[in-house]
C-alpha cells in the first residue's frame, strides 16, 4: 500500500511525477484536502490560494528540478501580487509588487507556491505566539507551541500540509521549530542564499532556508535557492556544489566536535539522553568524536539581543503609514501619523525590541552596547574558527527542551529568549546549521539534534544528517491529527 | 570694535551617473513624478541596496581634484530620522569613514564676483580647507498643496556628495568664489552638472561673527534655501551685518536655522536648534565595505581632466596667450575645449583667441551649444596669416560667419575678398603711385618717412582695398630707395 501523496517527500514525488504515475494536480488536490481537514487544528497557514495553486499545477513543467512540487512560504518572504504580512497588523492589506529572489528561483525551478505560513510578528519570537493573526499549534500536541519564529512553516511540513516550506532564521527561527515539530530545518551560511525580498529583521543575521521531511529534500531545496545574487550585496560568489552528491559520502572519518558549553545545565534530561545516543551512533559508524570548547557561548544571547534589536530598530523604521501598510485614522502632522500608525500596527514584542535597539544605538550608549557586542561577536566567530580547525562538524541539541506549553513563557521574555540558546551563536558566527529529528520525549514531543558546519560547508551537514536519518526511523513518525 | 565673519559651507552635489546610488533606476532630472522608482528606492519591505561603483569612482575623482586623501575602504552607515521624504526613515550615508578627507579649494581672482575682482582679497589666492567629502543617497522631494502633501520619489536614491569645508571663509565674496570654483571643478570633471536651480548643487551656510582677534567662535546660525551662488552672497551680505549689529549692541545670537528669502532680501528664522539630534549611526549591514585601492582609485584617476589652472598655464605657454585671454578661455570647460579644437595644428593661437574672445563671445553664444564649428576660426586665422586677406577684411568675414555660420574660405570667395597678391600688378600700381605723387616722393626721400602712407593709400585704392599693406610697403620702399 502506498502512502497518501501528502505524506511523501519531494524526491519520491518527483520520481512518481516523472514516471507519469501521478500529476501535479493530484498532489495539490491531496494537499488541499489535507489542509482542509487538519489546518483548522494546526493553524499553520495564514492563507492558501487553492485556485492559484491548481492553476500553477496545470502548467507544471516536469523537466524542471522542482517541477510540480507544492511549497509553502513564510509570510515574510515577498511573492509578487501576494500579501506579505510578516504576522503584523502594520502590513495588513499590503500586496508585494515583486518577487523575492528565492520565490523567483522556486518558480523558475517549477515549484508551486501553495500558501503563506504563520510566524511571530516580524520573526521576533520563539513560539509563533507573537503572530498578530493566529496561534499555530504544535502538530504533536496541540496545546504546545510549534517553536518560532517560522512556526507555521515547520508545523505545515510536520503535519503533511505541505511537502516542504521556506522559513527564515535569524537566531534559530528555522532550526528550533524544526526540532520542536520533528522535521528537517536548515539555516544556510550567511551569504549562501539571497535575502533580497525577505523582509528584514536583523540584516547581518537573517538567512532563508528550507523545512523538509528528509535531508535529501533539504539538499534539493538549497540547490534551488542558493547562489550569489546581483540584487543582494551580502550574498557571496561561492560556487554552489551538487548538494545531493554529498549525501552518499560515508560518515566514517568525519571529525565531530562536541562543544561542552552546549551540554551544560539547563538541558532537559530527555534531550540530553537522545543526544548521547546519537553521538554513540556516530561513533559506531566510525566518526571521530571529540570534545571542543566554544568559550564565549555564554555571551551569545546578550550579544544577539543587542545586534539583532539594533538592526531591527532601523529595519522597521520604514513602517510608518506613509507609503504602505496600516495608517492611523487620526489626522495630523507627519509625526502624529508615525506615532499613531506604529502604536496601532506593531505588537508588544516588536515594540519591546524596537525600543531596545533604539536604546543600544543611542549616543552615549553605542560604545557600551552596540560596539561592545560587535567585539564579542568577533570572539564568538573566532570560537567557531578555532573549533573547525580540528573538526568538520559540531553536534549539539537544537533546543534545550522539547516544545513547551502555549502561554507558558509569554509573560517572561527572558525565558523566551533562552529558547534560542543553542542556535543563536550559529547566526552570529555566520556558519551553517541543520536540525534533524533524533527522538521523542516521554510526552511524545520531538527532539532535535543540531549539526553545525563551517562557512559554506552545507554539504558536510547533509552528508552526516542524511546517514543518521536513514539509519533511524524518526523521520517517518507522524503526529495523530 | 571690529568684527569678522566666520563661515563654513556644506555643499551637496548630485553625482552624474546613469543609475541611482543603490538601485537600477535612472538618475535623471525632470521625469514625470514617481516614474523613476523601484522597490529599492521606495524602501519597500524586503528590498535591499546594491552600491553603484560609478558613483564611488566619481566621488573619488572629485576628491582627487580637490587634493583630498582617499580612504582605502568605502563603507556606508545608516543615519536615522523620520521624515516623509525618506523612504526607509534612515539614510544610507558615510559617518566615520568618509571617502575623501581634507583637501582644499583655491580661490582664484576670476571666481570672485566681477565687481570685486580688483580687491586685494580677490587676488590673494586664499585656500579654503575641506574637512571631508562623503557619499550618500538623496531623499525624495516633497510638494505641499492646500490641504495635502505629495512626495515625488524620483529623486530618492540619487547619488549625492556632501562636501564640508572648514570655517575658513570670512566674507560673502569668498563664499561666492568658493562655490563658483567648486561648481567649475564638478562640471570640469564631469562629476555633476551642478545646476543649482535643478537642485543638483545645494548649499547650507554656517555663519557666526566674533571680534577681530578673538579665537573662540561666536554662536552660529545655519542658512538654508539657497538656490544660487549669488543668492548665497546676498544672504551673507544680509546675515553678517545683522549678526554684527546684534552682537555690537550687547545682544547675543541664538543658535537657529534661518531661511533665505530672496524676494524680501532677508534671512528669516525657521527653527531654534535645541539639543543636537541623535542620528544613531551604525554600519549599514546590507552593504559590504568596498576596497578603493584595488582599481576604483585608478579608475577615478582616469576621469580627472586638466583643470582650469593647468589649462590656463598651458594656453599661455603653448599659444602665447595673455593672462587675461587664457583665463577667459579656461574658465568654462566647454569654451576651453572649443578653443583647443580651434587651435589644433595652427600657429596662430593668439589670433584665434582674439576672434573667439573679442568677436565671438561678444555675440553672446550658448557655451554648451556653440553654433560655429571651431575650425572656422582656425581657417580664418590661416587666411589672415597667409596674407590671403587683411585684418580689416577678417572683421567682415567674421560678421558674415556669425550670420550664416559658413566657412571663412567660402565667404572670402563669394565676396571676392581675396587680396591682390599678383606682384607684377602691384608693381605697376606702385609705379603709377610714384609718378602721380611727386610731393610725397620728395618728402619721403628727404626723411619724412610717414609720407609713404599717401603712396600706399593710392595703391590700396587701385586694388579696391584687396591688397596686403605690408607687401605694398615693401615694393614702395624698394622702388624709392
Amino acid at each position: 500500500m502506498s502512502l497518501p501523496l501528502h505524506r511523501e517527500s519531494i524526491a519520491s514525488l518527483r520520481r512518481k511525477l516523472t514516471a507519469g504515475e501521478i500529476t501535479s494536480q493530484d498532489i495539490v488536490q491531496d494537499l488541499l484536502q489535507r489542509i482542509a481537514s487538519v489546518d483548522p487544528k494546526v493553524k499553520g497557514y495564514l492563507r492558501v490560494d487553492a485556485e492559484k495553486a491548481l492553476a500553477q499545477a496545470a502548467k507544471t513543467d516536469l523537466k524542471k528540478p522542482l517541477g510540480g512540487i507544492p511549497i509553502a512560504i513564510k509570510d515574510n518572504i515577498n511573492e509578487k501580487d501576494e500579501a506579505c504580512t510578516c504576522g503584523s497588523q502594520i502590513l495588513k492589506g499590503y500586496q508585494a509588487p515583486y518577487d523575492a529572489t528565492v520565490t523567483r528561483k522556486l518558480k523558475e525551478a517549477g515549484a508551486i507556491l501553495l500558501g503563506r505560513t504563520n510566524m511571530d510578528e516580524f520573526a521576533m519570537g520563539s513560539s509563533t505566539e507573537h503572530s498578530s493573526y493566529q496561534k499555530t499549534a504544535n502538530p504533536w500536541k496541540l496545546d504546545h507551541i510549534p517553536g518560532g519564529s517560522s512556526g507555521g512553516s515547520a508545523a505545515v511540513v510536520a503535519s503533511d500540509q505541505a511537502i516542504a516550506s521556506l522559513g527564515s532564521d535569524t537566531g534559530g527561527s528555522i532550526r528550533q521549530p524544526a526540532a520542536l515539530c520533528g522535521c528537517v530545518g536548515l539555516k544556510p551560511t550567511y551569504g549562501r542564499v539571497s535575502r533580497y525580498g525577505l523582509v528584514a529583521f536583523a540584516s547581518s543575521l537573517d538567512q532563508i532556508g528550507p523545512f523538509s521531511k528528509t535531508v535529501e529534500d533539504s539538499a534539493l531545496l538549497l540547490q534551488a535557492i542558493a547562489g550569489q545574487d546581483v540584487m543582494e550585496n551580502t550574498s557571496r560568489p561561492v560556487p554552489v556544489p551538487d548538494y545531493r552528491a554529498a549525501l552518499n559520502q560515508p560518515v566514517r572519518g568525519l571529525r565531530i566536535g562536541i562543544p561542552k558549553e552546549y551540554f551544560a545545565e539547563g538541558i532537559d534530561p530527555e534531550v540530553n539522553a537522545a543526544l548521547k545516543k546519537s553521538m554513540d551512533w556516530f561513533a559506531d559508524q566510525g566518526a571521530e568524536l571529540k570534545e571542543v570548547s566554544l568559550p564565549h557561548t555564554h555571551a551569545a544571547v546578550a550579544v544577539y539581543y543587542i545586534i539583532a534589536t539594533a538592526e531591527a530598530s532601523a529595519n522597521l523604521a520604514r513602517f510608518d503609514g506613509v507609503r504602505y501598510g496600516h495608517r492611523t485614522q487620526t489626522l495630523g502632522d507627519p509625526l502624529t501619523i508615525y506615532r499613531k500608525s506604529r502604536a496601532e500596527g506593531f505588537g508588544p514584542e516588536v515594540k519591546r525590541r524596537i525600543i531596545l535597539g533604539t536604546y543600544v544605538l543611542s549616543s552615549g550608549y553605542y560604545d557600551a552596547y552596540y560596539n561592545q557586542a560587535q567585539k564579542v561577536r568577533q570572539l564568538l566567530r573566532r570560537d567557531f574558527t578555532n573549533a573547525f580547525q580540528n573538526c568538520d562538524l559540531l553536534l549539539t541539541p537544537t533546543s534545550p527542551t522539547p516544545a513547551f506549553k502555549a502561554g507558558e513563557k509569554m509573560s517572561d521574555p527572558l525565558q523566551m529568549y533562552l529558547a534560542d540558546i543553542c542556535t543563536i551563536a550559529v547566526n552570529l558566527a555566520e556558519v551553517c546549521g541543520i536540525s534533524i529529528p533524533c527522538g521523542f520525549s516521554s510526552e511524545q514531543l520531538p527532539i532535535g539534534l543540531q549539526l553545525i558546519g563551517p562557512h559554506f560547508q552545507e554539504s558536510s551537514l547533509f552528508r552526516a544528517a542524511h546517514h543518521y536519518e536513514q539509519a533511524h526511523d524518526w523521520y517517518l513518525h507522524r503526529p495523530n491529527l | 570694535m571690529q568684527y569678522e565673519a566666520v563661515i563654513g559651507l556644506e555643499v551637496h552635489v548630485q553625482v552624474k551617473t546613469a543609475t541611482k546610488m543603490f538601485c537600477g533606476c535612472k538618475n535623471e532630472y525632470g521625469a514625470e513624478v514617481n516614474t523613476q522608482v523601484c522597490p529599492v528606492c521606495l524602501g519597500l519591505p524586503g528590498a535591499l541596496p546594491t552600491p553603484n561603483e560609478h558613483a564611488i569612482v566619481k566621488t573619488i575623482a572629485a576628491g582627487l581634484m580637490l587634493g583630498c586623501e582617499i580612504a582605502p575602504i568605502c563603507k556606508f552607515d545608516r543615519k536615522h530620522y523620520f521624515y516623509p521624504d525618506m523612504p526607509k526613515n534612515y539614510q544610507i550615508t558615510q559617518y566615520d569613514l568618509p571617502l575623501c578627507l581634507r583637501g582644499g579649494v583655491i580661490l582664484e581672482k576670476y571666481a570672485f564676483p566681477k565687481d570685486v575682482q580688483k580687491e586685494d582679497f580677490a587676488t590673494a589666492q586664499k585656500v579654503i580647507r575641506l574637512v571631508r567629502i562623503h557619499l550618500e543617497e538623496d531623499v525624495a522631494k516633497s510638494f505641499h498643496f492646500e490641504e495635502q502633501s505629495g512626495i515625488d520619489f524620483n529623486r530618492a536614491g540619487t547619488p549625492l556628495m556632501e562636501i564640508v569645508s572648514e570655517a575658513d571663509l570670512s566674507s560673502a565674496e569668498e563664499a561666492f568664489a568658493y562655490l563658483t570654483t567648486l561648481r567649475q571643478i564638478m562640471v570640469y570633471g564631469g562629476i555633476s552638472d551642478a545646476d543649482m536651480e535643478k537642485g543638483q548643487m545645494r548649499c547650507d551656510v554656517n555663519i557666526s561673527v566674533r571680534p577681530v582677534g578673538q579665537k573662540e567662535f561666536g554662536t552660529k546660525t545655519e542658512i538654508k534655501n539657497l538656490n544660487s551662488i549669488s543668492g548665497v552672497r546676498r544672504a551673507l551680505q544680509y546675515e553678517i551685518p545683522r549678526q554684527i549689529e546684534v552682537v555690537s549692541k550687547g545682544g547675543s545670537i541664538r543658535q537657529e536655522t534661518r531661511r533665505w528669502d530672496d524676494a524680501s532680501g532677508q534671512t528669516i528664522i525657521m527653527r531654534v536648534k535645541e539639543n543636537a539630534h541623535d542620528y544613531r549611526y551604525f554600519p549599514e549591514p546590507d552593504l559590504l565595505p568596498v576596497r578603493t585601492d584595488q582599481g576604483l582609485k585608478a579608475e577615478a584617476e582616469k576621469l580627472i581632466p586638466e583643470l582650469p589652472r593647468q589649462k590656463k598655464e598651458r594656453f599661455m605657454k603653448d599659444f602665447g596667450l595673455s593672462d587675461y585671454q587664457a583665463e577667459v578661455l579656461a574658465q568654462e570647460r566647454a569654451l576651453a575645449d572649443y578653443y583647443d579644437e580651434a587651435v589644433k595644428g595652427s600657429s596662430h593661437g593668439a589670433a584665434i583667441a582674439n576672434y573667439i574672445i573679442n568677436d565671438f563671445l561678444a555675440t553672446g553664444p550658448d557655451l554648451n551649444q556653440l553654433p560655429i564649428p571651431a575650425s572656422h576660426f582656425r581657417e580664418l586665422a590661416e587666411l589672415v596669416g597667409g596674407n590671403k586677406i587683411n585684418s580689416k577684411q577678417a572683421k567682415e568675414v567674421l560678421a558674415e560667419m556669425f550670420n550664416s555660420h559658413r566657412a571663412p574660405a567660402l565667404i572670402v570667395a563669394e565676396k571676392g575678398l581675396e587680396q591682390v597678391t599678383d606682384t607684377a600688378q602691384l608693381e605697376t600700381f606702385c609705379d603709377e603711385a610714384i609718378a602721380a605723387n611727386e610731393k610725397s616722393v620728395a618728402d619721403y626721400r628727404s626723411g619724412k618717412t610717414g609720407a609713404i602712407n599717401a603712396l600706399k593709400g593710392f595703391v590700396m585704392k587701385k586694388t579696391k582695398g584687396q591688397a596686403n599693406p605690408a607687401v605694398i610697403d615693401e615694393i614702395l620702399r624698394k622702388k624709392l630707395s
